[in-house]
Order: C-alpha cells, then structure tokens, then sequence
C-alpha cells in the first residue's frame, strides 16, 4: 500500500496535468486537439535534448563526485565557479526545464544553489537568437539588455543562496 | 573502470529519469494548453501607465511559455502598439527568466523553496533590469 502511494505520488502533477486535459475535451475540445498537437510537437523538438541531459548525468554519476562538485561550485569555490555557470547557462541548448534533474543531481552531489540559479537565468541569453532580436530592437538595445541580464544572473544566484540560507535556519 | 562503477552509475541515472520524466512530461502538457492562449490581443489591457505596464507586463511574461522568439516578434507588436519599451522588456525577460506553467515541475524536482524564491527573484529582477536598460539607453543617445 505504502508503494502504491509512493507511486502516485511520484506521478502526481502528471495525473492533474493529464485529468485538466480530460475536462478540457469535455467543455472545449478543439483546446484539447490544439494542446495535444502542440505538446507532441514540444515533445519531438525537445526529446533529443533530454536525451543529452540523461547522458549528462550519467556522465556526471560516473566521473564527479561530491569531492569534486564541493571543489569547484560548493562552499569555498571562488569567481570561476559563476563565470563557469554564467558560460555553461548561456551554452547550454533547449528549454530550461529540461535541465532540472541534472541541476538537482548536481545539488545532491554539493553544488551551491546560487550557481544552479546563475545557470538558469543565464539560460535566458541565447546568442543565437540575438540576431532576430536585433532585427527587432536594433543592437544596442540588445547590448544594453544582455550585459544587464548578465548581472542580474549574478544577483538572482545571491540572493537566492541568501533566501535558501535565512529559510533553512 | 570498473563495471561495477559503471552498473552503479546506470542505476543512479535510471532512478533519476524515472522520477524526472513523469514531471517533464506533466510540463509539456500544461505548455501546450498555454500555447494555445493567443497573447497577440493583449494590448487593449495595457494602461498606459508606465509602472503598472511594467508589472503587468512582467505578469504577462511569466505566464507565457515558449520560443523566444515568439516573445520578441510580441515584443515588437506591442511597440508598434505603443506600449513603453520598459513594459515590452518586462514582458520578454519574464518570458525568458521566469516561468509559471514550469513552476510545479521545478518545484517536485528543485524543491519547493527554491523554485517560489528563484521565480520571485527572477519576477522582480525582470522589472528592475527593464527600466534600467531603459534609463541606460535614454543615457547612450
């Protein structure tokens, strides 16, 4: 019994996200066939990226270990380890939310929680959509815009270690 | 290496998907439903007032979900629209920085406190770096 309700547990938000799709195609099925449509359309575009991101971690599982984690983004690491997140954030490929099970997989093994919110705000400034941005605001707009979110990456990660730390105590 | 450093790795990693992807998959339901919102006729709503259009905006921003790019062709009909460039920048950052339809994922995987603390962070910086970005451009020209 206890499984089964670990079980449901562990599929939760799936359960309420697929029973709104249920009373959707009750009251308004054409939002129903439109949010399908577009849900396998985000799933084919965005499966391959998690592939990657489960080879990360089991990259990751294999080779780093909390010893190295604690070393480069823990307690002591120093600059390098927000340019380090600054740099992989802005890199790294697809929707945001693909990367959480490697960010918490990183956090179990000692990563800080600013670095993990530096990446993710930084998953915001994509250089490959900056021409069609340009297009749009005229380039020094976009310089201005990106040297701001840069800093604002940094500030987000402080002040999220700060709020994790006040909140735990 | 050992196999059984490799075996325990591929153990760890399947224990991960299998808790993760149930959570993924939830996501990409509940963007689809908001894809299907039409954030094109939202400028009637706009009030002219700089500040509030700036929150709102900013609202508007962390609701929506998707491409980029989407938000910046928005961005660029909000403009021709004649709502401030401060309130169009909230829009696109918090379309890129925060996200509402992502929150119960982030919050099974990334943990509760983290995700409400970093979005609400995310929420307000995206309308202090907008008028900033704004006020340095009015500067430069």
């Amino acid at each position: 019994m206890k499984k089964f309700y670990q079980t449901i547990e562990d599929y939760i938000f799936l359960i309420i996200a697929s029973a709104l799709y249920i009373f959707i195609l009750f009251f308004k099925s054409d939002l129903f066939v439109g949010g399908i449509y577009s849900f396998w359309y985000l799933f084919v575009e965005v499966a391959p990226i998690i592939l990657v991101v489960f080879l990360c971690i089991f990259l990751t599982n294999l080779f780093i270990d909390e010893r190295k984690i604690g070393r480069y983004f823990g307690e002591r690491s120093g600059w390098s380890a927000w340019v380090i997140a600054i740099s992989l954030g802005i890199l790294s490929a697809g929707p945001v939310y693909v990367w959480y099970p490697l960010l918490a997989d990183l956090r179990d093994k000692g990563m800080k929680d600013s670095y993990i919110a530096v990446f993710l705000y930084n998953r915001a400034v994509k250089p490959q959509l900056l021409p069609m941005m340009i297009y749009y605001f005229g380039s020094l707009f976009v310089i201005v815009l990106t040297f701001y979110m840069i800093i604002a990456s940094v500030i987000n990660g402080v002040i999220v270690n700060k709020l994790m730390e006040v909140k735990a105590k | 290496m050992e196999k059984k450093q490799v075996i325990s790795a591929l153990k760890k990693t399947v224990s991960g998907i299998k808790k993760a992807l149930p959570d993924l998959v939830g996501v990409l339901l509940l963007i689809g439903l908001v894809l299907q919102l039409d954030f094109g006729k939202v400028s009637g709503y706009f009030s002219g007032n700089q500040v509030i259009d700036t929150i709102f905006g900013a609202s508007l921003g962390s609701i929506a979900a998707g491409n980029p790019i989407t938000s910046y062709i928005l961005g660029g009909e909000l403009l021709d629209k004649g709502i401030s460039l401060v309130a169009v920048t909230a829009f696109m950052l918090a379309w890129v920085t925060v996200g509402i339809v992502q929150l119960p994922g982030e919050i099974l995987i990334m943990g509760r406190k983290f995700a409400i603390i970093r979005n609400s962070s995310s929420f307000l910086l995206a309308i202090v770096v907008s008028f900033a970005v704004v006020a340095t451009l009015r500067a430069l020209q």
